[in-house]
């Protein structure tokens, strides 16, 4: 799915903040990835969304290798790897629910209101539909933020500390959201610096913990 | 901006973004814009509207062109200058060559009269022509293609010394080329208009863009290519450019409707303002405007869209 060969990365052509960094991701596995904040995580999840490039080495994603993708291939990419990203992304004029439609929107596809009406029930937003998205608490903006993420059905999904901000229970409820789309099939790669929670996914799911520091990448050890 | 993308430069789009009501589906990604829609508006409206006098300053200037042009090579004149003893004699002479001439019509010797009406702008009413040493005139309408004005002239040179032939040409050439280089600026003054409406667009569409700057962020992160964002700006663009100069085009139309008459005015501005079927090209400025706003937009748009991933 997500194949990485020897692949650095530096800002604006300065030091590699990642370096030699080799990683395959399994269909349909859970995982998450860990490390001090300022590792490299979420450069990490951009570069499998390539909304960066390697600098060096050769990364795939889907068997397409990032260098060869032109403007409208990273369009259809980013069709198949559901994001959640750490600030959310909404577009502020446009209610809950039209923000969750929007990739069916820019797609092309039409909205069956039924499905969208379900997605929502799914993240517990059924009362926020037409909210405007300032109006929404974080953890529901988090919820919001999934459900979009999830509405093209992706191969992929990526999360980027989508507990940041979250209190612990509110972040379970994420969590247990996450875990159900891995048990339908998803693959789900899920950054956050917070321990404590992948103890408490782990008692849920099999999952693969990968520690980045130093701008490398480790298998984490049994004490995650 | 990309040949790929040029290919997407089609018609039907243009269409759509004619005829699709703002706030459609794929315009709502883009949030409400106040003042640049206002200014995009206006802009277009007096665009238009001074679209509208160029064409019609191009279309009168033609017709005066053609007019001049026309009404002078209709006729000849031949002045004919003897002692007055035997000027009528001289005259009368002429006038036989000219009867004979192929091409021409029936040759009148202007009357006393006639001249001192002629002359009477210069030296007033009541000069007394027979005292002046005025030529005798022959005017001579043309009647046919063949008419040849150089043998002509040759003709009378040898034949009747003292007839020079006056095809007007030297009063002609000057009138038709004044007229025809007003044509060329009107014509020039609607490609300069053109080319400043699709400026002001571009700068609009550029201040939306920029002003969206997160949303377009937002959307390519969610997998929307960039055409796709393109054409939400583009539609609203071709939309206002094509409303505001319909406006424009219409005050303008009525503005040039009450200019005075043709008769009532004369002299210069004769005939300024169309004509017929004339009528119906000032309705080829909106779509020209929302021509311009469409790809002068999509331009912008897909430039300006290059420098986000």
């Amino acid at each position: 799915m997500i194949q990485m060969e020897d692949v650095g990365f530096g800002y604006h052509g300065g030091a590699e903040l990642l370096s030699n960094m080799t990683l395959s991701l399994q269909p349909g596995m859970f995982h998450f990835l860990t490390g001090p904040s300022g590792s490299g995580k979420t450069t990490l999840l951009r570069l499998c969304y390539a909304d960066l490039l390697p600098t060096s080495g050769r990364m795939s994603v889907f068997g397409q290798d990032l260098r060869g993708l032109g403007r409208d291939d990273i369009a259809m990419l980013r069709r198949r790897v559901g994001v959640v990203h750490q600030d959310t992304q909404f577009l502020d004029h446009l209610p809950v629910a039209e923000n969750v439609a929007l990739p069916l929107n820019v797609s092309g596809q039409g909205v069956d209101m039924d499905a969208l009406r379900d997605l929502l029930g799914w993240v517990q937003l059924s009362q926020q539909a037409r909210a405007l998205p300032p109006s929404l608490s974080g953890g529901e903006r988090q919820r919001a933020a999934l459900a979009r993420a999830v509405i093209l059905s992706p191969d992929l999904v990526l999360a980027d500390e989508p507990t940041g901000n979250l209190d612990w229970e509110m972040s379970m409820r994420l969590m247990q959201l996450l875990i159900e789309l891995n048990k339908s099939g998803k693959t789900v790669l899920v950054a956050t610096h917070d321990l404590n929670l992948i103890r408490a996914a782990k008692a849920q799911v099999a999952a693969r913990v990968l520690r980045i520091a130093g701008g490398a990448l480790h298998l984490a050890g049994a004490d995650l | 901006m990309r040949r790929t993308e040029f290919r997407a430069l089609n018609l039907r789009a243009l269409w759509q973004g004619l005829l699709r009501r703002d706030g459609d589906k794929g315009d709502r990604i883009v949030p409400p814009t106040g003042y640049t829609a206002q200014l995009t508006l206006f802009s277009a409206g007096a665009m238009a509207f001074l679209a509208v006098f160029a064409l019609a300053l191009a279309l009168a200037t033609g017709r005066l062109a053609d007019r001049w042009s026309s009404q002078l090579a209709q006729s000849v004149t031949v002045r004919v200058s003897a002692p007055a003893s035997e000027q009528q004699a001289r005259a009368q002479a002429v006038v036989q060559i000219l009867q004979a001439t192929p091409g021409a019509g029936t040759p009148r010797l202007l009357s006393n009269e006639a001249v001192a009406e002629l002359l009477a702008p210069w030296f007033g009413p009541d000069m007394p022509v027979d005292a002046l040493p005025v030529p005798a005139l022959i005017d001579l309408p043309i009647t046919g293609a063949e008419f040849d004005a150089e043998g002509l002239r040759l003709r009378l040179e040898a034949e009747a010394p003292g007839a020079v032939l006056d095809d007007h040409t030297e009063w002609r050439r000057p009138l038709v080329s004044a007229a025809n280089r007003l044509r060329v600026l009107g014509v020039i003054s609607l490609l300069l208009i053109v080319a400043a409406s699709a400026s002001m667009i571009t700068l609009a569409a550029k201040a939306a863009l920029a002003a969206n700057g997160q949303v377009i962020r937002v959307l390519r992160l969610i997998g929307a290519r960039d055409i796709t964002i393109a054409t939400a700006f583009v539609r609203r663009f071709t939309q206002r450019a094509a409303i505001g100069a319909g406006v424009g085009t219409l005050i303008g139309m009525g503005a040039v409707a009450l200019l005075p008459g043709m008769d009532a005015a004369g002299g210069f501005l004769t005939g300024l303002g169309f004509q017929g079927w004339g009528w119906l090209l000032p309705l080829l400025i909106p779509i020209v405007a929302a021509a311009v706003g469409f790809f002068a937009t999509r331009w912008a748009a897909l430039n300006m869209l290059e420098a986000v991933r």
